[in-house]
């Protein structure tokens, strides 16, 4: 009867292994699989085409001149390669307005032959239309070539313009560069602060402050980021926007002042168990060779216990940038590639977060946040194993 | 391996067993703006019918419209019109989508209280919002810089706001964008030189909105409910029911939000009637 119960929880364990196991890499299998379907979807709107006049020498456009031309900053044809004609943009709803509805026939079935006409006596046309009324292989129109999103429109784009129409911008250059800012400013708050706490709590303190801290600092991460956010949005921002002199409070340094804030308990907690690793004999020996204090924990103990230092640090990394809703309410989100630390920016998981839910399903935007989610599941990774390096780098030394 | 097999054949029975014994429940799903205008008309629906079972959840125009798609909800609401490709999509897969206009959200215009400007044409804004217009002088204010805040990319409110003031242009590349309108108040509150827009109802002391011309400055219309249900004020948007196909506590819910006690949740909760 024993023996049958050990092996059913040897089993149920071996079981919840393999689920975890399973669970973990169809979740990543799932974010790749969604994500690399953008690569294989056109610049264009799905279901949406670009005809123009078939004198018209263009035959393609990309989707930085589209967005150009739909804005208005390109008025003519000559600035994109074409013959000096100005450039007439034609959006579907105005057949509407050009045609009554009689005209268009019943079910609209005469909207191809109309859109042909229009298209066919306006040569400086650019009609942006549904793919189910362009009307085929009628003379005098012609249909932009329509490539693919490629791999440097995306991971090298400097514009994040995820619903322009008629071609969306999927440049995530911004997003890296606003995350690994804001990360990187967070920790460079953290790490002198969080080792400090950490070995004034583990050298200095005596035991009763320590016991008081110590839960009180632990604390700190069972606060929801949400209620950090929101600190941060009506107490830091003022505060960062006076002191400034800056025109908005919404900055990639307040992100890092919550950031920082919010990596610290798994620095001090981490670094802390690291620092009373130090073995009492080395301490010991080090106090009896004539080391005062001070000298011990900066010749002796901050040393040995280095490595589990640099694990605190790069786990609070972690933290930082994976870190969504906070970010989201106090960096004012702007996708523009930030030059200071004093600019709004927009990172990843932010980006994510706001975005996904409003996104059609399956559609490029959608591809694209998975693909941004899979970016940013490799940074991560990366830094996991960074981390893993570092801490096992002792064993190897003993 | 067996036993995961036995495990996940267990799982499914189960769930089989619940589909099979499902109430008639109306789900619906979708938009975050019409999130609380559904909640109410559904409290006020169920004090007539305590029997009907209706949940309620946000997550997004997209999200609901994806839902209707996979069949995972029987309504979907939407701040937005439903989107070329998705309807193509629904239509593809054999279902026919059918849309109920069940109310209007108008859109005011928000600066800071301190700010002298009091009223902006619709060019104005366009120029504000893509970037062109960078000063408060330029458009009849002090020398202060302008701090546009939109709404999240993929919100309905963004979209509706670019295709009804910015004429369907972009907006400036990297403008500011915050999650929910809460914070574009906040934010708004807080930054001298901010504009932002937010809706109707959400308009505070902490924020001053602002007269908006729709024809080159002839005219100034204040957001109030008198000027959007006489259709003076321009900034107003649907907002949308999508269902494909409907049991008949679904179809009873939607009449009772187009009748008239149902319009009167939707003054209440701050949005416009149908019946201008």
């Amino acid at each position: 009867m024993k023996k049958f119960i050990d092996k059913l929880i040897e089993g149920l364990l071996k079981l919840s292994g393999t689920v975890t196991g399973i669970t973990v890499l169809l979740i990543i299998v799932f974010l790749f699989k969604e994500g690399s379907g953008l690569f294989q979807s056109s610049t264009v709107e799905k279901g949406y085409t670009l005809l123009v006049n078939s004198e018209n020498p263009i035959d393609k456009l990309s989707p930085e001149e589209l967005k150009h031309i739909f804005d208005g900053e390109i008025e003519n044809w000559k600035q994109v390669g074409g013959r000096d004609e100005a450039i007439r943009i034609f959006r579907f709803d105005e057949i509407f307005s050009i045609y009554t509805d009689d005209e268009l026939g019943e079910d609209y079935d005469l909207i191809p032959e109309k859109l042909g006409e229009v298209i066919h006596t306006n040569p400086g046309i650019i009609a942006y239309i549904p793919q189910k009324y362009a009307a085929k292989n009628s003379r005098g129109i012609k249909e932009l070539i329509q490539e693919k999103i490629g791999l440097s429109d995306y991971f090298l784009g400097e514009e994040w313009l995820p619903t322009a129409t008629p071609a969306p911008l999927f440049g995530i250059l911004p997003l890296l560069f606003g995350t690994l800012l804001v990360s990187f400013i967070a920790i460079l708050i953290a790490i002198p602060l969080g080792v400090g706490v950490a070995i004034y709590l583990a050298e200095i303190a005596n035991e009763r402050i320590r016991k008081l801290l110590k839960p009180a600092i632990e604390l700190l991460a069972g606060i929801p980021s949400v209620v950090y956010g929101f600190f941060g949005l009506v107490v830091l921002v003022p505060i960062v926007q006076k002191t400034g002199g800056l025109d908005l409070g919404e900055t990639a340094f307040t992100g890092s002042l919550i950031l920082a804030i919010m990596a610290l308990p798994t620095i001090i907690s981490i670094a802390e168990d690291a620092l009373r690793t130090t073995p009492k004999a080395m301490r010991d020996a080090s106090l009896a060779l004539g080391a005062n204090k001070w000298q011990t924990i900066y010749k002796v103990v901050i040393p040995f216990a280095s490595s589990g230092i640099a694990a605190a640090v790069v786990l609070g990394v972690g933290r930082a940038i994976g870190e969504t809703m906070a970010v989201l309410m106090v960096t004012g989100n702007a996708a523009v590639i930030p030059h200071s630390m004093f600019e709004s920016v927009r990172t990843i998981p932010a980006t994510i977060a706001a975005e996904l839910g409003e996104a059609p399903s399956g559609g490029t935007h959608y591809q694209a946040l998975f693909l941004l989610g899979a970016v940013l599941f490799i940074i991560t990774l990366t830094i996991s194993i960074v981390a893993e390096i570092i801490s096992s780098r002792k064993m190897i030394k003993e | 391996m067996k036993k995961l097999i036995l495990a996940l054949s267990i799982i499914s029975i189960a769930f089989g067993c619940n589909t099979a014994n499902k109430k008639e429940t109306v789900t619906i799903k979708g938009s975050d703006t019409v999130l609380p205008l559904t909640q109410e008309e559904m409290e006020a629906y169920q004090e007539k019918h305590p029997e009907a079972a209706i949940s309620v959840t946000g997550g997004g125009s997209g999200v609901g419209i994806a839902a209707l798609l996979s069949g995972t909800t029987d309504i979907a609401q939407s701040s937005r019109k439903i989107k070329f490709d998705e309807k193509l999509k629904l239509e593809e897969s054999g279902k026919e989508v059918h849309e109920v206009l069940i109310a209007y959200d108008a859109l005011s215009i928000v600066i800071h209280p301190d700010n002298q400007v009091s009223k902006l044409t619709r060019e104005q804004l366009e120029d504000i919002f893509t970037g062109k217009t960078t000063n408060w002088k330029e458009v009849g204010g002090e020398d202060l810089k302008i701090i546009p805040y939109a709404r999240e990319t993929s919100s309905g409110t963004y979209e509706f706001f670019k295709e009804s003031v910015l004429k369907d242009k972009n907006y400036m590349n990297g403008i500011l964008s915050m999650p929910a309108t809460g914070g574009i108040i906040q934010s708004i509150s807080q930054t001298k030189g901010a504009i932002g827009y937010v809706g109707f109802a959400y308009v505070n002391n902490k924020v001053k909105d602002i007269h908006v011309s729709y024809d080159n400055g002839k005219t100034y219309i204040e957001p109030t409910v008198e000027n959007v249900k006489n259709e003076s004020y321009p900034i107003v948007r649907p907002l949308f029911y999508y269902y494909t196909n409907l049991h008949e506590t679904g179809k009873s819910f939607i009449d009772f939000i187009l009748s008239s006690e149902g319009q009167k949740v939707v003054s209440k909760v701050g949005y416009i009637t149908l019946n201008k």
